[in-house]
């Protein structure tokens, strides 16, 4: 597959949703393919790259992954700005943090480029009983079902915004792939073409960003096994 | 109780004319309480023979000779509490040897105690006889006595309130029993972070402590510190907030202070002083826990660093990876070369230690906040674990208290350095070893101008053979004695260069690699950076003496030595050893040290 280049083109993503609903997870079960028990919070924001190979052309995941803390809130236009895709995170057990989602998903639809595609992704679902196949009943009685957020409340949601909906669990790996495969589809293909041109900031980071494409394109070719998509 | 103790007294004249009375009271108290302990001497007669600053080899007192005769060997102190020997004789005895090295020239002593060393018994001749080669902290510790005898739970987490197991009170009772608190209030009482146990359950315990502290608070007498039984506490306000430290490990008040003023450093490079200031300002009683979510596993991080011991924070300096000077000038020059417009500082560090530091001309790096820097970086596990590469709004409050500037961090990946991103970097790579490099600078948006910056830097790097470097010199790690000075009975020290605010140590492998002894050897250079930097002690050479370990702090206006070793050495081995270490490190200093650095 690797012989006939397929037309690459790399996607700003980034992730929003409360603190420790599970953001960095879902970046490393898609990225590495590796999953931490009690990870510490991300200080700041990550930035990491991931390609996702499609049947007809490539895209490369430019992914900023944010600290979900409320006194980072105020950096966050600056990674939202010209992003064409955003994942929209919360915990099924937790419902405040739907909340925090919708919070988010209105200020991307007020504030963040007009043709953004915006995901909402219900996470942690190994704490919910019924989907997953739990191996004993000892956990069965207090962790067989944490959740409560249900799915069809999100999902209601979800349509009504029209955002893409998923429910996943970055510990077990559940539907985690799939999402991201989703938003490289979703993306329109005029949207890839305008992508690079269009400057729309035109400040020097926009530079910076053309000039870091071309640089890892031959570099990047040898690990392009490493998604799993 | 008059008349019974009076009556034999009558009945039997005092066996000996000058303690006719006393003798009724000597066998109420234990006799040994009244003899002599191991001691701490100030030498200060052969310093001048000593001090030899520019590291030049220098002249001996004769008596260092003497330190090979087995008769030499045996004037130091063995070890007193032995509680076996229940003979008084033999106590006096230890205690008049203890004391004797400090009293009168060594060759005196030697001849002195010859006879009395020979009647020793044949277990204390075989002590005697591997005398020279004992390490420090080998005694056997009763742990009845010792107070870290449960270092190694210290950092075990408490179990939680689920755990039914464990009730209340029992949890408590494991808190309590932690050798090292740390607590952080606000001047309402509410509480904002506790090293250990969640703070519901230790509520009672810190609005005791606000308590108490308000109390002093209120009649103009801040509150700076009390003892209860062998327990210290400590207490720092800092506007809105109280810190205090509560330790078992025998730190002296500065030195917990320091540590107390490293946390409210970390809570304000969290936050800013403004807005820590508004946030109260606006309402005392505000929950500053939310504000800092997140923080925690920093402010933890540097609790449990300074509970181990950090040598860092000890001497308020840092550590330099050792490289050939040629060898850092061309880092530090491909750093340079490849400087982007909006960079203040630049760092490559590895594992900890100090690789090259470019700044501007007019700014240096302040210790406590790169300090800071490397806990966020080394020894918490947010940033690495994350992988790929960060953006991390923080305030460095010593070089500016009161804005955020932005850092780039970027751990290597692999020798070539080839990676574009580096998903998981440091992940699996041994503590030590990882590398990466800090770009700071004061633009929210330069973070593509920073990562390009750090693409050309670690493509240079692979190019001309420095990654390779930096990698073997932090793999090689630190130095060992036998490297540094061959034949010395000296087994660590540790050397503050003042000038360059900068630290060196030799390897703490094998003999201090266990957590315990290497806590052990910590507890002894910050007793003995207390005993030299106490308020009125202007000691310039400190040596001491105890059971289990033979120490020796020497200080200059350029530098600060502390080197440790068995409990037998005699004075004028130690001496001959930290000359061979100053002689070691006058010759290395351009490879220890960072002198200068970069500048643009």
């Amino acid at each position: 597959m690797a012989e006939a280049p397929k037309p690459s083109s790399s996607v700003k993503l980034v992730l929003l949703g409360e603190a420790a609903v599970g953001k960095s997870s879902l970046v490393l079960r898609f990225v590495n393919n590796d999953f931490q028990e009690n990870k510490e919070p991300t200080i700041g924001a990550a930035f990491l790259t991931q390609k996702c190979n499609l049947p007809t052309r490539t895209i490369k995941f430019e992914i900023w992954d944010t600290a979900g803390q409320e006194r980072f809130a105020s950096l966050a236009p600056m990674y939202y700005r010209n992003a064409q895709a955003a994942l929209v995170v919360y915990d099924i057990t937790k419902p405040t943090s739907l909340v925090k989602a919708r919070h988010w998903v209105a200020e991307l639809q007020r504030q963040a480029s007009p043709g953004i595609v915006i995901a909402l992704v219900g996470n942690k679902l190994d704490l919910a009983g019924e989907s997953q196949s739990t191996s004993d009943e000892g956990e069965g009685e207090d962790g067989g079902d944490a959740r409560k957020v249900s799915t069809e409340e999100a999902q209601a949601y979800a349509e009504e915004e029209s955002l893409l909906f998923f429910e996943t669990s970055a510990k077990t790996g559940h539907n985690v792939t799939e999402v991201f495969t989703a938003i490289a589809n979703a993306i329109p293909e005029t949207s890839l073409k305008s992508a690079r041109g269009s400057g729309a900031a035109g400040t020097a980071n926009r530079a910076g960003e053309e000039q870091r494409v071309n640089l890892s394109g031959p570099r990047d070719a040898g690990a392009k096994d490493g998604c799993a998509c | 109780m008059g008349q019974e103790s009076d009556s034999p007294v009558e009945e039997q004249p005092p066996p000996l004319p000058p303690r006719p009375h006393a003798s009724s009271v000597s066998s109420a108290v234990d006799p040994k309480a009244f003899q002599a302990q191991a001691t701490t001497a100030i030498t200060s007669l052969d310093i001048q023979t000593l001090s030899f600053p520019d590291g030049t080899r220098g002249t001996f007192s004769t008596h260092s000779r003497s330190t090979s005769t087995p008769i030499g060997s045996g004037y130091t102190s063995p070890n007193p509490p032995r509680p076996s020997s229940s003979g008084a004789e033999g106590d006096d005895a230890a205690s008049i040897m203890s004391f004797a090295p400090t009293m009168r020239p060594a060759g005196d002593i030697a001849s002195l105690l010859t006879s009395s060393l020979s009647k020793k018994s044949a277990a204390w001749n075989l002590l005697k006889a591997q005398a020279a080669n004992a390490q420090p902290f080998e005694k056997h510790y009763r742990s009845a006595d010792d107070r870290l005898a449960n270092f190694e739970k210290e950092f075990d987490a408490l179990p939680d309130e689920t755990n039914e197991y464990f009730k209340d009170d029992e949890r408590l009772a494991i808190w309590r029993s932690k050798l090292k608190q740390y607590m952080v209030l606000s001047s309402a009482g509410k509480p904002i972070w506790s090293r250990h146990g969640d703070l519901n359950l230790i509520n009672s315990s810190i609005g005791v402590v606000q308590t108490i502290i308000s109390f002093y608070e209120g009649s103009k007498n801040p509150l700076q510190g009390f003892t209860a039984g062998n327990t210290r506490f400590v207490v720092l306000t800092q506007g809105p907030l109280y810190f205090v430290a509560i330790s078992k490990l025998g730190e002296s008040d500065s030195q917990l202070r320091v540590q107390l003023e490293a946390l409210y450093m970390q809570i304000l490079s969290t936050l800013t002083l403004p807005s820590l200031t508004n946030i109260f300002a606006n309402r005392p009683s505000t929950d500053l826990r939310k504000p800092l979510q997140g923080t925690e596993a920093l402010l933890s991080s540097l609790a449990d660093s300074f509970t181990k011991g950090s040598p860092s924070a000890l001497l308020s300096s840092l550590e330099c990876l050792k490289l050939r000077k040629s060898q850092r000038h061309t880092i530090n020059n491909t750093f340079l070369k490849s400087r982007a417009d909006k960079l203040l500082y630049g760092l490559i560090v590895a594992g900890g230690k100090l690789v090259s530091v470019i700044r501007p001309r007019r700014h240096s790096l302040h210790p406590s906040d790169l300090q800071l820097i490397f806990n966020m970086l080394f020894e918490s596990e947010g940033i690495k674990a994350g992988g790929g590469e960060n953006w991390i709004p923080l305030c460095l409050p010593a070089f500016n208290n009161k804005g955020y500037l932005y850092m780039y961090v970027s751990f290597f990946e692999g020798v070539s350095g080839e990676q574009a991103t580096a998903p998981a970097a440091a992940v699996g790579q041994p503590v030590g070893e990882e590398i990466a490099m800090i770009l700071i600078s004061a633009d929210r948006e330069a973070f593509f101008s920073l990562k390009q910056m750090r693409d050309d830097v670690a493509q240079q790097l692979a190019k001309n053979g420095s990654l390779a470097i930096i990698r073997d010199a932090a793999r090689a790690g630190r130095p060992s004695m036998a490297q540094i000075a061959p034949g010395s009975p000296i087994c660590h020290f540790l050397f503050k260069s003042r000038a360059n605010v900068q630290f060196c140590m030799s390897n703490l492998e094998p003999a201090f690699s266990h957590p315990v002894k290497r806590r052990r050897l910590m507890t002894v250079y910050h007793e003995l950076h207390a005993s030299t930097h106490a308020k009125n002690a202007h000691l310039k050479i400190l040596q001491c003496v105890s059971d289990d370990s033979t120490s020796l702090a020497w200080l200059t206006p350029a530098f600060e030595l502390y080197c440790i070793g068995g409990p037998n050495l005699s004075r004028a081995a130690m001496a001959q050893g930290a000359n061979k270490i100053m002689q070691w490190i006058k010759r290395e200093e351009n490879r220890l040290f960072i002198i200068g650095g970069g500048v643009f």
